[in-house]
């Protein structure tokens, strides 16, 4: 449930602010639904409790799978936020008065 | 045998790995990059004899069982596909030293990430390894885009990577979804499993429209014309042959194994594929330089390609393979000519270029008529065969309409191209500056090369067409794929 609400509010807040016009704002939103992503994959796993890994006390292990998907994405979300981060920088760098694209709403 | 699979992932990934390590040498660059390329091109070929007897080769990465190991198998459509694109990234490379952006030191090693990627999304048999795989075709295809950053360009970057951004986290959703519902992200595990259950078909349903925007299928194609026709001549060679396609070979797989070509909802494919043939033939209508008119035409194809998997019989699915064969040589070439047209005269606005070209630029005329006409579909190009096995599985098994759309669209898609013939070579001769020296031959023999296979495939059809069916009849039946990648 409390995994269900999370995603749900990240998805709204990534989905509004993906939908702003300034890019550094996108950018905010992608890292927003990447976390929402996270945690999505995460309860997808199920609520077992433990470690992931067999004989941590007797407990039955939570699924490593997940764990291990949501380290790759969070490695690739991470390499594109930086990305984009430098094609924001990389646009601010030759500012045009017809691109009112790249600044936001004023 | 079978760790040849491997081959066509790990030997770009080393080569672009000693490139960017060696020393700064254009030369080195050309003959590693063209060189692990070839070695690529041979593995498929190899690849594709095999499995054109029914085997599918496997390899369990490490030696784990499946479901733990990482299962890479290659079955007649994945290894068909598989040559393809590297016979594309070949010729994308060769072109690239024609245009003159593979001086940028990072490019060759960013287009063997790229191909090292497609490779990995074509033969991996899990969902999960799937979505890496595409995320290493698209970082580097990022950084392509952006190589000589003009303000255009970042502006076409920021719509490529938003909307390719966003697809990616469907696309993970989906598979966390899938993995809550049915404990595995195995596709072999995971055969049939949307028919069985609603849920299961919700989350694979993700998938596939995840998979839709990336192939930029309509209504989710919009970003494809504005990113495209920002990148560099050689870029959009390869990003026409890789990127798109990868969208296109993951629905085919996936509507094939989870949903087991399921025909509740072929209707829905269809509907979607002459939607995609008929707003991208008509967007192309209105365009008015050489590269726009073709990135329109890449969606109308794509719903050519379409309508083979709406199908969903083995003739269907057999034909749509024949075609997206014979449609990305094709589109290559004309890219490329559009591409060397842009290098030497500056520009390929029709308006601009004012016709006339044909009586300088003689090859690359002939290229352009070669290709051009393939893709309408003219005797006795391999377009013609293409789209005969296309409308010969839609009269049998689908709805008139569908017929109708396949020849319309194909009426259309002549007029764009008379447009370009026109506008671009036919005529009195240029009133542009002539360029100083005449085109090399790296800028000029890729399209003619193309353009010659697409005759050669319409006239011999027959190996091509034997091995499309092939294809055709696994993915109606993936069982063998399903065995062999559980095993």
């Amino acid at each position: 449930m409390t995994a269900a609400v999370a995603v749900g509010l990240l998805v709204a807040g990534g989905s509004y602010l993906v939908l702003q016009r300034g890019l550094l704002r996108v950018v905010l939103g992608f890292v927003l639904l990447g976390h929402a992503m996270v945690v999505l994959v995460l309860a997808a796993g199920g609520d077992r409790g433990g470690f992931a890994l067999p004989g941590n006390g007797g407990g039955e292990p939570a699924d490593p799978l997940p764990q291990a998907f949501v380290l790759t994405a969070v490695v690739i979300a991470f390499a594109v936020t930086v990305y984009l981060l430098g094609l924001l920088r990389a646009g601010s760098e030759e500012p045009s008065p017809a691109d009112d694209d790249a600044r936001g709403p004023s | 045998m079978n760790a040849l699979v491997i081959a066509p992932i790990a030997l770009p990934l080393v080569a672009a790995a000693v490139l960017l390590l060696a020393p700064r040498s254009t030369t080195l660059a050309r003959v590693v990059g063209i060189g692990a390329t070839a070695l690529v091109v041979l593995a498929a070929a190899v690849l594709l004899a095999r499995t054109l007897t029914g085997e599918v080769p496997v390899v369990q990465v490490g030696g784990w069982p499946a479901g733990i190991a990482i299962v890479l198998a290659l079955d007649a459509f994945g290894a068909l596909v598989l040559l393809l694109t590297a016979a594309v990234t070949l010729l994308g490379l060769v072109y690239a030293i024609g245009t003159g952006e593979d001086r940028e030191r990072t490019f060759t090693p960013l287009v063997l990430v790229m191909s090292a990627g497609v490779s990995g999304a074509l033969s991996t048999a899990d969902l999960f390894n799937l979505f890496v795989f595409v995320e290493v075709v698209l970082i580097p295809s990022y950084v392509l885009l952006t190589l000589a950053p003009r303000r255009q360009r970042i502006a076409g970057a920021r719509l490529y990577v938003g909307v390719n951004l966003l697809a990616s986290t469907l696309f993970l959703g989906g598979i966390g979804l899938l993995y809550g519902v049915t404990g595995t992200v195995q596709l072999g595990q995971l055969a049939g499993v949307a028919t069985a259950s609603a849920p299961a078909a919700l989350a694979a349903t993700l998938l596939l429209v995840a998979m839709g925007i990336k192939s930029a299928v309509v209504p989710l194609h919009s970003w494809l014309p504005g990113s495209y026709s920002v990148a560099g001549p050689a870029v959009t060679v390869l990003f026409s042959g890789l990127l798109t396609k990868i969208g296109l070979y993951a629905l085919f797989r996936l509507y094939s194994v989870l949903f087991d070509g399921d025909p509740r909802f072929l209707w829905v494919l269809l509907v979607v594929a002459v939607l995609t043939m008929v707003v991208g033939v008509l967007s192309a209508v209105g365009a008015t330089a050489v590269r726009p008119v073709l990135t329109a035409h890449m969606v109308s194809q794509i719903g050519y390609v379409l309508v083979g998997l709406g199908l969903s019989t083995a003739a269907g699915l057999g034909a749509a393979t024949f075609f997206l064969v014979q449609y990305v040589l094709v589109k290559a070439a004309l890219f490329m000519v559009g591409g060397a047209v842009e290098v030497r005269y500056g520009t390929d606005v029709l308006a601009r270029v004012g016709g006339g070209l044909v009586h300088r630029e003689r090859w690359l005329a002939v290229a352009f008529a070669g290709s051009a006409l393939a893709l309408v579909g003219i005797p006795p190009t391999s377009g013609f065969v293409a789209k005969l096995q296309l409308a010969t599985a839609a009269a049998a098994d689908g709805p008139w309409w569908v017929l109708v759309a396949v020849v319309a669209v194909s009426a259309v898609t002549m007029v764009s191209m008379l447009k370009l013939w026109n506008g671009v070579f036919w005529g009195e001769p240029s009133s542009l500056p002539a360029p100083a020296r005449g085109a090399s031959a790296t800028l000029v023999g890729p399209p003619l090369l193309l353009a010659a296979v697409a005759l050669v495939l319409g006239i011999w059809a027959e190996p091509l067409l034997a091995a499309s069916t092939i294809a055709g009849q696994q993915l109606a039946d993936p069982s063998a794929w399903v065995a062999a990648v559980t095993r």
